[in-house]
């Protein structure tokens, strides 16, 4: 039990300690508080907004005041205001610089405008002003066919629009689409980190072998312990990362201010959230990491150089991607028989089984078995991926493909 | 105490990479494991070492099989050298030397007397593979022995170092014999293992072909050699008895006889010939042994 200890802390360290691991740890923190906190930097670059001066071209006058109402309805920053120059001057004044944009206003029966600004998307709210000239048409439409406003509020009443589902296996909608916002980070955080850390055992492994301290290290330390702590090493540490992730998230959220956080947790239904999703996420993440960490170590024993591991990863890293896609097209429907078949199938359940826990109200059996059916494979995997390792660590040679697994175990073979 | 390998072979598939190959080694000694590239020396090394199966025969140290139970008392280096380039040179020998079971704080004290032993105390801090290949091997020895082994495989301990360095590394090894380790060797340069070893084994596709004390592998090769140096003209006894070969040289002449009768005679034919200025029989060398037994099999 003591080497088994001396390779966990190793495993962990050397890993923990290089720098692409820690510059990976510190961006992905610093981008969370980056993203939380995007609306307040942007406000401090740019000073507080100022209002901008959409000059209108009107020949009746009237326009001006009336669309200068509806942008003041919609909260924009963008003041109407009438002007005297003509177009050929408002093009001018464009081109250096003293007027922002115009536009021109007509009323012929229909309400046309014409926006001019030196690109594009000078004047943020483009789409504010297009929307508020609708209403204005609207409005106008309104007022021409004698229309109150409450007519024309009626007039534009949204129909009320309810989905019940009778299934009982199914949320209901509001559960749904609270759920589903987690469930989908969750799973999202489960498919990188079974593609992440398992790789860092594979090139951790081929790493040994390559310089061939292999050879030493299980001279003294029988492969299938090495194997055992490298994997629990390298998942501690993947273990603490997420953890990191977490906490930083949640900090970046909360120092973004009060209107942020019940923002973002009511979309992504953190608030009503069962605790028992984030308890499934840990324990599909773990499974699912045990699951890829010793295909990735029966993997890696297989090579003798480095850049090999990549090549031989493919497999792999294909049934990985499989599992994403059913899983995230399982989403929308988590009842599909395709999501359910799938979500016994141990190299998908890590992600497959996790989106239907989270999405419908599964009887427990299901989960349980799923993750039977996991430790299993992880027994099995793990039984059969001592005996490719034993062997695939003593073998060096230019042939690098799946047909080794025979030779290693051949290798590796008691008697 | 003693390591024993009992008609240990080792197939894989077909092939027969080492056949029937028994060996002693008894405590404090020294022996030396010849063998043309491919004899199958490694894979014997990785048997006693527990990492390969034999396919039959058995394994023994101290009358126990070797196991990782008893890894704390077991030393190696392999044939390929094998360090984490990456990682400091103390940190890498404090690492190696916990896995055999050494307490940390004693192994960072041996890792600081090897370094300073071997004239390398400033690469300590250092990686691997800022170092030359011969301060590697340096560091490759120290990772083997620094738990104290009693029992010590080196597998080609002195390829690639310089002959300041060689000397170095074999007084260490000679020390660490002294101190009561048995040490298995492979090394394709016979000086190294004539001067080392008391014993030897030599290996050639898989077979053993020779084993046993360097003195008796001389005198059972039974071909010796007469330098002769005399005015006399000894042409005359190149087709007596005994006589294999013969050599005229500008002040006498080398005879390869084939027993030890034969260079009675010739001593006393040659002074019946002239007066002798020199009279020597030569033993030979381990490489001339070593070239008869696996060159004459190759051939």
């Amino acid at each position: 039990m003591h080497s088994f200890w001396i390779i966990f802390k190793q495993a962990f360290w050397t890993k923990a300690k290089t720098k692409s691991f820690v510059i990976t740890t510190i961006i992905v923190c610093a981008s969370f508080f980056l993203m939380a906190n995007l609306p307040k930097l942007l406000e401090a670059f740019q000073g507080p907004e100022e209002d901008s001066v959409l000059h209108i071209v009107d020949a009746s006058g009237e326009l001006a005041p009336r669309l200068q109402e509806q942008l003041e309805l919609i909260d924009s920053s963008v003041h109407a205001v009438p002007t005297g120059m003509s177009e050929a001057e408002l093009r001018d004044g464009i081109a250096n610089g003293t007027v922002e944009a115009y536009m021109v206003l007509e009323q012929e029966g229909q309400l046309t405008a014409r926006y001019v600004s030196e690109s594009a998307n000078e004047m943020e709210n483009g789409s504010g002003i297009e929307q508020a000239v609708q209403s204005l048409q609207t409005v106008l439409t309104a007022e021409s066919l004698n229309l109150n406003g409450s007519q024309v509020e009626r007039l534009f009443a949204p129909a009320l629009f309810e989905r019940e589902a009778i299934s009982a296996s199914s949320k209901s909608q509001e559960e749904l689409s609270q759920t589903r916002g987690l469930v989908y980070i969750l799973i999202m955080l489960i498919y990188m980190s079974v593609i992440y850390y398992p790789n860092m055992i594979a090139t951790e492994v081929a790493t040994e072998k390559s310089s061939r301290v292999m050879e030493i290290l299980i001279s003294s330390v029988s492969p299938v312990k090495h194997m055992f702590a490298k994997i629990a090493g390298i998942g501690t540490l993947g273990i603490l990362q997420m953890l990191v992730f977490g906490l930083s998230g949640y900090a970046a959220i909360q120092t973004a201010g009060t209107g942020m956080t019940e923002g973002v947790f009511s979309v992504f239904g953190f608030s009503e959230v069962k605790i028992s999703t984030f308890l499934f996420a840990v324990l599909f993440f773990l499974l699912g990491y045990f699951l890829y960490a010793v295909l990735a170590a029966l993997l890696g024993s297989l090579v003798s150089r480095i850049e090999d591991a990549q090549q031989l990863m493919l497999p792999m890293m294909f049934l990985i991607i499989v599992a994403s896609f059913i899983a995230f097209s399982g989403i929308s429907v988590p009842e599909a028989k395709f999501v359910t078949v799938a979500s016994f199938i141990p190299f998908f359940a890590p992600l497959v089984m996790f989106l239907r826990v989270g999405m419908l109200d599964l009887p427990l059996w299901e989960p349980l078995l799923a993750i039977a059916i996991m430790l299993i494979t992880i027994g099995l995997l793990g039984w059969f991926g001592a005996r490719v390792y034993r062997g695939g660590v003593l073998m060096y040679g230019s042939s690098q493909s799946l047909k080794d697994i025979r030779r290693a175990i051949t290798l590796g073979n008691k008697k | 105490m003693a390591l024993h390998v009992e008609h240990a072979t080792k197939r894989f598939g077909n092939f027969t990479a080492v056949d029937d190959v028994s060996l002693q080694v008894g405590q404090g000694q020294m022996h030396g494991f010849l063998g043309a590239n491919g004899a199958g020396k490694t894979t014997t090394f990785r048997m006693i070492l527990g990492l390969l199966d034999p396919t039959s025969g058995k394994v023994s140290w101290n009358g126990k099989p070797i196991t990782y139970g008893t890894s704390p008392e077991i030393g190696y280096l392999p044939e390929e050298r094998g360090l984490y380039p990456k990682m400091k040179v103390e940190d890498q020998l404090i690492y190696l030397a916990e896995l055999r079971r050494m307490p940390r704080l004693e192994a960072k004290r041996e890792a600081a007397r090897w370094l300073e032993r071997f004239e390398v105390p400033h690469y300590a801090s250092k990686k691997v593979e800022e170092l030359s290949k011969g301060n590697q091997q340096k560091i490759q020895l120290i990772a083997s022995l620094l738990h104290k082994p009693s029992l010590l495989i080196l597998d080609e301990p002195f390829s690639g170092l310089d002959p300041v360095n060689v000397e170095m590394l074999k007084s260490a090894i000679q020390d660490f014999q002294k101190q009561g380790a048995t040490i298995v060797f492979s090394s394709h340069r016979m000086d190294h293992v004539e001067e080392l070893c008391d014993n030897i084994s030599i290996l050639d596709k898989g077979k053993m072909v020779l084993s046993g004390s360097i003195r008796d592998a001389k005198r059972s090769f039974g071909k010796q050699k007469v330098h002769i140096k005399t005015d006399g003209d000894l042409s005359a006894l190149k087709s007596m008895e005994g006589v294999e070969k013969f050599k005229k040289t500008k002040d006498g002449a080398l005879f390869q006889i084939s027993d030890d009768a034969a260079a009675q005679t010739l001593l006393n034919e040659s002074m019946k010939l002239g007066a002798l200025r020199h009279f020597a029989i030569e033993e030979p060398s381990l490489e001339e042994i070593f070239i008869a037994k696996v060159g004459k099999l190759h051939a």
